[in-house]
């Protein structure tokens, strides 16, 4: 392997960036011919796996007593049952959720205790139902109440203070003419991609460098899972090879490895050379693919009569699970949002016998955000401003944070935009003020906001083929979000070729290393490294390079980034009916107007954006985990019981965007829109209903019986 | 206890064993190596594992393989011919109807069988008039297709893309 170059990419030149290529990969996925994570069989080696079923603790809290496997060995099919006195000794346990099957502690209900390996999925399945285990049960707690949110975590998710206080926030709200001062509610919430997490292993000899361990994963990062897989089981990170073709969505749940993959890596040890297949249940992914905590935001603003704000407090309550922390970083979207000059936030947990949360989309944003905006519709009310002029009035000049300049910071084009295409101003100023027959119906809008990341440790390798062609290759993964199309242009405009000369290489651990899909970063980090390695390949072979010549470089960070602070903006506008005698709520409009930077390709864009209004939409009136403290599990572990919006729920959503460019930011001048659809747009429905009903929910999702016997 | 069935599946006769445990949705995965049938709930709630059987739209993830000995399996790939894509498919592609693409082979199934059903006269919840034509507006697409769960959310893109192809 070449040395890596370090280059600081410069503006792209755009052709094809900007276009709507369609999507490389459409026939694959149209035909059902994309393959996915268990769907990989016939590489060689892979065929032919064996099937392994979880079994999963009935307690929240304790010790296993012993696992009886006696009456699953007997059932025809089934191989081995491994639990904690049998599965192979892992080589680093520092992670409580991935250190499966070591010892006799239960840390939550539906934590991996055993599994069963077969000759089919059927004998697995039955052999799990037929292990007997036993436990030393210890109390559990189980219930998240803000009393019980009392743990100061050192820092919240990724790397955020926990807590902020500028100015002197109690004064100002004392001598605030208007206040609002209430407290909003997420429920949990579950990813749920349409694909479950799976994952086929293999372990084996390698060519000539040892044992390698072969994962076939359901990932959003291929490296990420070599390099937390590969210390846990002893290996170094290159004899873990990952690969994930084909990724049916993730939303957070498949940003890192979860407790699955251990398993089946474990697995695949005892097995060896004869792969394993673990495909993990629309069931068991309630307890073992992260989800999103449950927050409360306790919301404090102070402003003067026209509305302009003076303080902001958000402190923000939710829980962490004992056996791994994570702290939803809920008010740190607050910080940079609004301007005013006393500002307080802060994050407590409740740390719980729970199974761990984790990130879903917009972590932080989404409740945060949800919480701040709902309060914002309340001050508007309180001081009688229209809301989208509300939002316009405490827009800031700077950061409020750090007091640096923002980079393309276009909050109010998006605020003025989305309202004349909604058609905001034809709203009356009353909540409750107009009856279509039974229906009551009223406009409402919110503002969405999400940081622009662009991540270290990426490298694109760049290679010359013949006929004018470009291998490039970086070992990101396409989740569903277009990932593949979109680093062909980039790579083409780059290298100044068509795009079809771009042979890109994406998906597979040996390839460069890339960061995470998440945190709507992909772009923007990959990219900037395919601009740089595209540029520097030119620079040095020239426009019409030998075939085999071959260069890899990273990004370096263009010095004059430190100087700016990076956020998407939008304006979320939502129409919202509410029946008068049955409560039942439709909401026919949805739109939402953005400010991302360059967007890459209008077609790809355009259903990420509004993917993400559609879940939030889906969050605001269906999405609730039911938690059951009695004995620490969801209750609603399916898609019966856990809804997610179905066609029928979702009507008039679109989105759109300003023209625009962020190169400050990165030479294509692109930030990110994975997240962003999502951020406000539940507070979008919940202020429209308000304005339809005068009644004023602040917890989510919206419920029919939130509005009954209001008549 | 395993049984013999025959499944054709996108035109190719297959015989085979399988337990009487066996879905036909696993039967397609796992001993015949079908994979263009996805699973995404493995209990009727999600529309992921949609065929058509015997002509019409059905989960295979609720009903045994020995309960279909004999009958005929087109997955979304059959639908193709070879790269030849079916229109329902390519009205998919124009409309972005899609992204990760692990619903789609369902929704693609969906659509070709429930636009076969709106043509034979099936009413749906939100007909109107029972003893009419229906007629293929915006809500009844969307009524019909509502058995399919698409995580990503490409639900308006899969409406222009049955809207159109409703309309060709
Ligand atoms: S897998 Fe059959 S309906 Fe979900
Ligand atoms: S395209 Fe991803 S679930 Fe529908």
């Amino acid at each position: 392997m070449t040395d890596t170059v370090e280059q600081v990419p410069v503006p792209l030149d755009v052709r094809s960036v900007g276009t709507r290529l369609a999507r490389v990969d459409g026939p694959e996925k149209v035909t059902g011919r994309a393959r996915y994570a268990v769907e990989h069989r016939d590489e060689e080696g892979l065929g032919d796996p064996l099937s392994l079923w979880l079994v999963q603790s009935t307690v929240a809290k304790g010790e296993v007593e012993a696992v009886d496997a006696s009456a699953a060995l007997a059932h025809d099919g089934v191989l081995r049952v491994l639990d904690h006195t049998s599965a192979p000794r892992l080589e680093d346990t520092e992670d409580g959720e991935l250190a499966v099957l070591q010892d006799a502690r239960v840390h939550f209900r539906g934590q991996i205790v055993a599994v069963v390996v077969a000759e089919t999925s059927e004998a697995a399945r039955e052999g799990a139902a037929l292990v007997e285990v036993s436990y030393r049960a210890e109390p559990h707690a189980a219930a998240f109440t803000v009393e019980g949110a009392t743990y100061r975590p050192d820092s919240v998710n990724p790397a955020f203070e926990t807590d902020s206080d500028d100015g002197d926030v109690d004064a100002a709200l004392a001598g605030s003419a208007v206040v609002v001062d209430a407290s909003y509610g997420t429920p949990y919430e579950h990813n749920n991609p349409m694909e479950p997490h799976a994952t086929i292993a293999r372990w084996h000899e390698g060519d000539d460098d040892g044992v390698v361990l072969r994962l076939v994963d359901s990932t959003q990062g291929v490296h990420g899972v070599a390099s937390t897989i590969a210390p846990m089981v002893g290996l170094g990170k290159d004899q873990v090879h990952v690969t994930a073709p084909y990724v049916g969505g993730g939303f957070g749940s498949k940003g890192l490895p979860h407790a699955n993959v251990v398993v089946a890596a474990l697995a695949a040890r005892e097995t060896s050379p004869r792969p394993v297949s673990l495909a993990v249940t629309r069931q068991q992914m309630f307890a073992l693919t992260g989800y999103r905590t449950a927050t409360v935001s306790r919301m404090r603003l102070g402003a003067d009569r026209d509305g302009r704000l003076t303080a902001i407090e958000h402190r923000a309550y939710a829980q962490s699970a004992a056996v791994k922390e994570f702290a939803e970083q809920t008010a740190v979207g607050t910080r940079s949002l609004y301007a005013a000059a006393n500002r307080r936030t802060s994050h407590r947990l409740a740390v719980l016998d729970v199974a761990v949360p984790s990130w879903m989309r917009a972590p932080g944003e989404m409740p945060g955000i949800f919480a701040h905006e709902v309060a914002m519709d309340e001050l508007a009310v309180a001081c009688g401003v229209d809301p989208v002029e509300l939002r316009v009035r405490n827009i800031p000049e700077r950061d409020p944070e750090t007091g640096k300049p923002f980079s393309d910071h276009r909050l109010v084009e998006c605020l003025r935009e989305g309202a004349e295409r909604f058609g905001w101003a034809d709203r009356p100023a009353q909540a409750g003020a107009t009856l279509d027959g039974e229906w009551r119906v009223g406009t409402g809008m919110a503002v969405s906001t999400y940081p622009g990341y662009r991540m270290p440790g990426n490298e694109a390798r760049v290679t010359a083929l013949d006929g004018g062609r470009f291998e490039v290759a970086i070992g990101c993964v396409d989740i569903g979000t277009g990932a593949r199309t979109v680093l062909t242009q980039i790579a083409a405009d780059a290298l100044g070729v068509d795009p079809a000369a771009v042979v890109l290489r994406v998906a597979d651990s040996s390839l460069p290393p890339a960061s995470v899909a998440g945190g709507s970063s992909g772009t923007a980090s990959w990219g900037s490294a395919v601009s740089a390695a595209a540029q520097a390949f030119l620079h040095e072979h020239g426009r019409t390079p030998d075939p085999g010549a071959s260069l890899t470089a990273s990004a370096a960070d263009d010095p004059l980034n430190g100087d700016h602070v990076f956020h998407s903006h939008g304006a979320v506008f939502a129409e919202v009916r509410v029946h008068r005698r049955t409560g039942e709520i439709r909401v026919p409009r949805l739109f939402g107007m953005y400010s991302v930077g360059r967007v890459m390709n209008p077609t790809t864009a355009r259903s990420q954006l509004v993917g993400g209004l559609v879940m939030g939409l889906s969050s605001a009136l269906h999405e609730e985990s039911v938690r059951d403290p009695r004995f620490g599990h969801v209750v609603t572990q399916d898609l019966a019981t856990y809804h997610v919006a179905s066609h029928a729920d979702v009507l008039d959503v679109d989105a759109d965007w300003l023209e625009g460019s962020d190169e400050e930011f990165t030479p294509m001048g692109a930030r990110g829109i994975g997240e962003i659809g999502i951020v406000g747009t539940a507070a979008a429905v919940i202020n429209a209903a308000y304005h339809a009903t005068g009644v004023r929910v602040r917890d989510l999702p919206v419920t029919a019986d939130r509005f009954l016997g209001e008549g | 206890m395993d049984v013999p069935i025959t499944l054709t599946v996108d035109g190719v006769e297959h015989r085979l064993d399988v337990d009487t445990r066996t879905t036909v949705l696993d039967a397609l995965r796992e001993r015949l190596g079908v994979t263009t049938v996805k699973k995404g709930c493995d209990h009727g709630q999600c529309g992921s594992c949609t065929v058509l059987l015997d002509g019409r739209r059905h989960l295979t993830c609720l009903s045994l393989a020995v309960a279909q000995d004999g009958a005929e399996v087109v997955t979304a790939s059959g639908l193709a011919d070879g790269d030849v894509l079916h229109p329902v498919q390519q009205a998919f592609l124009d409309h972005d109807g899609y992204q990760c693409g692990y619903c789609t082979p369902g929704q693609v199934c969906s659509a070709v069988g429930m636009l076969d059903e709106a043509k034979r006269g099936h009413p749906s919840h939100v007909t109107a008039d029972l003893g009419a034509e229906p007629d293929l507006d915006d809500d009844e697409i969307r009524e019909r297709m509502s058995g399919n769960l698409c995580r990503c959310g490409a639900y308006p893109g899969i409406l222009g893309a049955v809207r159109q192809a409703a309309r060709s």
